[in-house]
């Protein structure tokens, strides 16, 4: 069954045309890849589904339910969660902090005014930074983690809501070798619990963990199939290597 | 260890204000006690920006709008309807704060796209400026003059007039209102805040209804306003249009930037530094007082820019230790003292 459905979305900047009718399916429990080359607007439209942009045409569902017009914050409450490709945690707040925060955002104002959920949501906290290895950074001020810990970091608080869909962008970025890998072991172990799709350019990395892969290509779905059908691809095979 | 003190000074700090204002009428003349209820009043509004400024990062230029329009309608509940009771004139005054805050917060935040700080620094700015035009210009109003010769406050068959009365019940409002500021900024919607503060953009993809969440606390520091308004129209015995106009506006920005924001305190400091260095020099140098107190300010922004309450707590620890410590793991002021070092 389709989880995220998106037909026929385009993104205009002025002049240029980021995505052109864009046809994106995303099955319940699937981790579904998102490549291409620079520029082809892979960013661009995990953005729209996101609602950090709004495409300028086209429909976006999840769940059945048309998101298209939808606040980031309404797409948030809908199961949708995103992991930024730029690094975006609370410097000043402690690592602790940071993953009680997005825990806690869907909770109702009264029980956030008098703490009501706070014992309840601790053992949880705990439970991400321990799945994400940061259990003994729990009290340190998320700005003094490393790049990768950031990055970890990012991957829990997208967690924390148990969405129903986990956008990644780039998970890998500035991660070492052992790191990517736990990475993936961790991003195939969730496919239990939510669908995600992952925007990645270490090809190696993407091929090891998706079901399903996407190629974009100047703003069009060039190709979508397993990893073997993309692999096999001549159309895929000529864009990477004459562009990449 | 480091951090861990931080708040403890706070609390200290806290404390010895407390201790300071319940004792000090025994050492004054009754002038003096009339001008330290003026400075614990406006030590209200000062915490009510620095809700909006310090821990939600709403640049209100208006806070004076609901401190005025507060003051106005209790002064006109005691004229035109004869009504002065404590019971129904406080509450009155911290209702029309709370709604006037939040009729400015729809039009200013709840809109489809996140307001621009300029956007709301100036729209709270027009709000106090067309209010205290309007109160200029309305007859009805005392126009230029005000409304004068306000009764006192009672309460049952009791007057309360300035003086020792008026200033334990100021105390008494700043205490408590201090309190349940200190207990919302400390609590998990004060995670919320700090969270809206450094990072709104980030928040609304976590789920939050970010405008929402500044709404509210733009309306409950409407509230605060107001409630410094109505027991400012009573002491005084009278309102006038710079109640709710820009000058008062910008300076309680000021007492809250040279006392220090986002620790509460520091607002309650920055007035009690300004008001009393403005009185005692005003004594001693009657013509060039204005002069030698902007200066001082000058002095203080140039090397304190987090304000006076930065020598007892850094701009980072504010966020990271002072607030929050209470929601965190056990270990982390002392982990995050360290790391901020």
């Amino acid at each position: 069954m389709a989880l995220l459905e998106a037909h026929g979305v385009a993104k205009i900047f002025g002049q240029l045309a980021a995505l052109s009718d864009v046809d994106f399916v995303v099955e319940d429990g699937q981790l579904h890849g998102l490549i291409g080359p620079n520029g082809s607007g892979k960013s661009t439209l995990l953005k729209c589904i996101a609602g950090a942009e709004l495409p300028t045409r086209g429909r976006i569902q999840l769940g059945g339910r048309d998101i298209t017009a939808a606040t980031p914050s309404e797409r948030a409450r809908a199961g949708l969660s995103l992991k930024f490709q730029v690094t975006s945690v609370f410097p000043e707040l402690s690592v602790y902090h940071n993953v009680l925060l997005a825990l806690q955002a869907h909770d109702p104002l009264a029980s956030l005014t008098f703490s009501r959920t706070r014992d309840r949501l601790h053992g949880r906290v705990m439970e991400i930074l321990a799945e994400l290895r940061l259990r003994e950074r729990a009290p340190a001020p998320a700005g003094v983690l490393s790049h990768g810990e950031q990055q970890w970091l990012e991957i829990a608080m997208a967690l924390a809501s148990r969405p129903r869909l986990l956008l990644l962008d780039e998970p890998t970025g500035g991660m070492s070798v052992e790191e990517r890998r736990a990475t993936g072991q961790l991003l195939v172990g969730l496919k239990r619990s939510c669908s995600m799709v992952v925007v990645e350019h270490d090809l190696d990395f993407i091929r090891e963990i998706c079901d399903v892969l996407t190629v974009l290509d100047q703003g069009r779905v060039l190709e979508t199939g397993t990893v073997e059908q993309i692999q096999k691809s001549r159309k895929v095979q000529e864009v990477y290597l004459t562009r990449v | 260890m480091l951090k861990a003190s931080a708040a403890t000074r706070v609390a200290v700090l806290e404390l010895a204000l407390l201790v300071v204002f319940a004792v000090l009428p025994a050492a004054l003349q009754e002038f003096r006690v009339v001008f330290v209820t003026r400075v614990m009043i406006l030590a209200l509004l000062a915490l009510s920006f620095d809700l909006v400024w310090g821990f939600a990062g709403i640049m209100s230029f208006g806070q004076a709008l609901f401190f005025g329009a507060a003051g106005y309608t209790v002064a006109l509940l005691a004229r035109d309807a004869g009504i002065t009771s404590i019971f129904v004139v406080l509450p009155a005054a911290l209702g029309v704060g709370l709604v006037l805050a939040f009729v400015v917060a729809a039009f200013l935040l709840l809109g489809r796209h996140p307001p621009s700080l300029t956007f709301v620094a100036l729209g709270t700015l027009t709000g106090s400026y067309a209010a205290d035009r309007l109160a200029r210009g309305w007859y009805y109003l005392g126009g230029q003059n005000g409304i004068p010769s306000i009764p006192p406050m009672t309460a049952g068959p009791l007057q309360i007039t300035e003086g020792l009365a008026y200033y334990y019940l100021a105390l008494a409002v700043l205490v408590a209102t201090y309190a349940a500021c200190r207990f919302l900024v400390r609590s998990q919607l004060g995670l919320a805040l700090a969270g809206v503060r450094i990072n709104e953009a980030r928040m609304a993809f976590f789920g939050y209804r970010v405008q929402s969440l500044k709404a509210i606390v733009f309306s409950v520091a409407g509230a605060i306003g107001g409630l410094a308004g109505g027991l400012y129209a009573f002491h005084e015995g009278f309102v006038w249009p710079n109640m709710l106009g820009v000058i008062l506006s910008t300076q309680i920005v000021l007492y809250a930037l040279f006392g220090g924001v986002g620790t509460l305190i520091g607002a309650v400091v920055g007035v009690v530094a300004i008001e009393i260095v403005s009185f005692v020099l005003a004594d001693a140098y009657p013509t060039i007082w204005p002069i030698i107190l902007g200066l001082l300010l000058l002095l203080v922004i140039l090397f304190r820019p987090g304000g006076l309450i930065s020598v007892l707590v850094p701009r980072r620890e504010r966020i990271a230790v002072l607030g929050l410590a209470r929601l965190g793991p056990p270990s982390a002021q002392a982990e995050a003292v360290d790391g901020a070092a």
